[in-house]
């Protein structure tokens, strides 16, 4: 379980989340949608700590992230994350990629890193590509190389950043079919997303960003069908 | 011509000196190459580490080794520390001014090739939970080594070059010590000098080579 509570987060003087309270249960897919600048990327890398937090905390299975004892390195194995684009390790091939933390950070010997890799690459269609280096990949096949990177250390927790955006509109398609591949299987997930067919499709919730305020969240029919606040209802209009 | 007459056969009957000689420049070389490259990831990283002593000790590493000739450099690491009572061999002052002198035109060269790598590829390696340590050790440094590969080069020539200023503390082992001390001892000064020259220049060819061959074998992507 991920429990956001009253988060605040500032670069300098610029307040970008001005208290975030959002739990997300074991099993749940709930994506993040709302306009550039809402805070919805600062969220995801303060949940596994890569950014600090001014206020309030996130739990994650009951650790405090940002708590001095706690062993970051060690949480962020359970937390897979996949960023919008630069996700590839390009000195690497596809299977050395993968098997990089297996072996680096759970210690894993190399037949074992390689047995889980090449099923995690088999997983999301990667299976002919294992010794192709990434800069001979396409930008779709980086994508799900990363999210089978992440899966490779079995995460329990997994984060989109707008993993599709930086796609070619022919390659959304392949990455998105990964996606909601993971969420039929039972991952918790956090997906921030532009795409807003796939957040109705796949969502246990749809939460709202504005301006650094979550102003709303709901089950997919609500949200889209059926919104309260103003703002998210002028958004909706605007992505239509 | 002038009333030299040249006497290739009386020189070049010294070749084998001379390349005991150059195996020796390029004993020099190697070590003071290796230790570089190590010493440049040593400066690198305390660049980069968040400490201002670190930093300034570091960065004046690099200036000093950037901005001051190399003899000065040398001359230092024998004349200079002979001054506190510290007594080094001509070879092993020769090797430390030229270390220290890679060191900081490779620290630099690798500041620029960190540039040029995204710093989200720092932050993909600490999501899947790697230290800061092993972030730069296994996605870093690779990446950094190739883009700073051809630099590394020239410095690698650069290092062969430098060993002719060992005579200036004493050195007589390497290249160019021999050969100075087959002129003085036969006066063949021109041919000496032009076989040590194209001895020289053999060598760095090469490395320039070879580089290009590990290149090519080391980095496929
Ligand atoms: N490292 C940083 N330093 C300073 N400002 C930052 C930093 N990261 C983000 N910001 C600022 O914080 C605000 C929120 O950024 P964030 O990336 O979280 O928005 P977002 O909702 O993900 O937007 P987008 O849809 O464009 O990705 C923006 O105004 C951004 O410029
Ligand atoms: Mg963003």
């Amino acid at each position: 379980m991920i429990e956001i509570q009253n988060v605040h987060k500032s670069f300098g003087q610029l307040e970008v989340l001005k208290g975030i309270d959002l739990t997300v249960q074991k099993g749940e897919v709930v994506t993040v949608i709302g306009g550039s600048g809402s805070g919805k990327s600062t969220l995801l890398t303060c949940i596994n700590g890569l950014e600090p937090i001014d206020k309030g905390r996130i739990l994650v299975d009951g650790t405090e992230v940002h708590a001095k004892s706690t062993n970051l390195n060690k949480l962020r194995q359970k937390i897979g994350i996949v960023f919008q684009q630069w996700n590839a390790f390009p000195h690497l091939t596809v299977l050395e990629n993968v098997t990089l933390a297996p072996r680096k950070v759970l210690g894993m010997g190399k037949a074992e890193a390689e047995a889980i890799a090449e099923k995690q690459l088999k997983h999301v269609g990667l299976g002919e590509k294992l010794s192709t280096y990434p800069t001979r990949l396409s930008g779709g096949q980086q994508q799900r190389m990363a999210i089978a990177r992440a899966l490779a250390m079995s995460p329990d927790y997994m984060l989109f950043d707008e993993v599709t955006s930086a796609l070619d509109p022919q390659l959304v398609g392949e990455v998105l079919e990964t996606l909601k591949m993971l969420a039929e299987e039972g991952m918790t997930m956090i997906c921030v997303t532009h795409e807003m067919a796939f957040a109705r499709d796949v969502s246990d919730r749809v939460a709202y960003f504005h301006k650094g305020i979550m102003a709303e969240i709901g089950v997919p029919e609500q949200l889209f069908n059926d919104p309260q606040h103003p703002e998210t209802r002028k958004f909706l209009a605007s992505v239509r | 011509m002038f009333g030299y007459t040249f006497q290739w056969n009386q020189a070049l009957a010294r070749l084998p000196k001379m390349l005991d000689g150059a195996a020796v420049t390029m004993e020099v070389a190697v070590l003071s190459m290796l230790i570089g490259i190590a010493l440049a990831v040593l400066l690198t990283l305390l660049r980069l580490s968040g400490s201002r002593p670190l930093k300034a000790i570091a960065t004046t590493w690099v200036e000093i080794a950037r901005n001051t000739p190399a003899l000065f450099q040398i001359y230092m690491a024998h004349f200079g520390v002979a001054s506190f009572g510290i007594h080094f061999s001509p070879f092993t002052s020769l090797l430390i001014g030229i270390t220290f002198n890679n060191a900081g035109y490779l620290a630099e060269n690798f500041r620029g090739a960190l540039k040029a790598i995204p710093d989200t590829q720092t932050r993909a390696g600490r999501s899947l939970g790697m230290s800061q340590l092993q972030a730069f050790r296994y996605i870093i440094l690779p990446q950094m080594l190739r883009i700073a590969f051809l630099p590394m080069t020239n410095q690698m020539v650069w290092a062969v070059l430098m060993t002719s200023l060992g005579v200036t503390v004493g050195m007589n082992t390497d290249l160019y010590g021999v050969t100075q001390d087959l002129n003085a001892l036969t006066f063949r000064t021109f041919e000496l000098f032009a076989i040590a020259a194209v001895i020289f220049y053999i060598i760095t060819k090469i490395i320039t080579l070879g580089a290009r061959l590990i290149a090519s074998r080391l980095f496929r992507y």
